[in-house]
């Protein structure tokens, strides 16, 4: 169980870790623990898989990752999880869930994220893949994004701050 | 942006490590000096072409939620339903698609059972009717962007 002080720590962190020379201890002198403690919380954070990723987040659209396409496919209940461990093998499917479907009027139920620099490149991609994963007689659509509303991380308090973005793409 | 900041960007995105000094591991596997790296994180940053540094946490086991869900906005209302969806805390991103269901976004909350609440107050204010599609497994998010 996690106690009041990883909750401390998962608030802080998630402003970002500061970038100085020893990010850590300074999270100790904010929370009055050691640098040592600070370590070995976020490992443990880390193991049991609260924290997915620490990482950094680049802004997809600032390095020109402007096609954007989320792809739906039709996949029969009983071959999910043999078509999406084919499809999770291309390095370009960036994002692969299963999710319900609505009746007749959405019927798709596995969705990639595929991001790519341009719409073209990344059909290709997608013919590869619905050729190489056996999906050529699946219903499929691509939805690209147009626009980007808004876009902020995903957040641990509800009431963070909102970063209102609009950009084309 | 140069090559040295691509190879940063890259090499970033496989993890910060948890140790006394992370910048200088970092630095050390990239062959660049410690003060080198700090400086051009900073910049990066600054020109918002790293958006943040730091945690992806685990929505549910954090006792939160989050779902995607969207919305067919006739196109005269498009701008009014966006403003509506943005201004909800709950929504962390919106993307306008080419579909009929053209707005999707992720709702986020902090727990689980905000996310039903969320769904009606959008309906309500929009009067129309939200399509939820909250995961019902993951196979791989590996979002990885070669700068």
């Amino acid at each position: 169980m996690i106690d009041y002080i990883d909750r401390q720590l998962i608030t802080l962190l998630q402003k970002g870790l500061a970038i100085v020379s020893r990010p850590y201890a300074l999270l100790g002198k904010q929370l009055d623990i050691t640098e040592d403690e600070v370590i070995s919380r976020i490992s443990t954070l880390k193991q049991i898989g609260l924290i997915k990723r620490l990482g950094v987040i680049v802004n997809h659209r600032r390095l020109n990752y402007c096609a954007n396409a989320m792809v739906v496919f039709d996949v029969p209940d009983h071959l999910v999880e043999q078509i999406s461990g084919h499809v999770c093998q291309f390095d370009f499917v960036n994002l692969c869930y299963l999710r319900p479907r609505h009746g007749e009027e959405w019927s798709y139920n596995l969705y990639c994220m595929i991001h790519g620099k341009n719409r073209e490149k990344v059909l290709k991609q997608l013919a590869h893949l619905i050729h190489s994963c056996g999906l050529t007689s699946v219903n499929y659509e691509v939805l690209f994004s147009k626009k980007c509303f808004k876009q902020r991380s995903a957040f641990y308090n509800a009431n963070l701050e909102q970063e209102k973005v609009f950009s084309d793409g | 942006m140069d090559e040295v900041d691509k190879k940063i960007i890259n090499h970033l995105q496989n993890g910060i490590p948890v140790c006394e000094s992370p910048y200088q591991a970092i630095s050390e596997e990239l062959g660049l000096t410690e003060t080198v790296l700090i400086e051009r994180l900073k910049l990066l940053l600054e020109k918002g072409i790293l958006s943040r540094f730091g945690p992806l946490y685990h929505a549910e086991k954090m006792g939160g939620a989050l779902t995607l869900a969207a919305v067919k906005v006739p196109q005269e209302r498009f701008e009014q339903v966006a403003d509506i969806i943005n201004l909800m805390p709950e929504v962390a991103h919106n993307y306008a698609r080419n579909h009929e269901l053209n707005m999707w976004f992720v709702i986020a909350t902090d727990q689980s059972n905000k996310i039903t609440k969320v769904i009606q107050d959008i309906e309500q204010k929009t009067g129309l009717s939200v399509y939820n599609m909250p995961k019902i497994k993951e196979y791989f998010v590996g979002l990885k962007l070669e700068a």
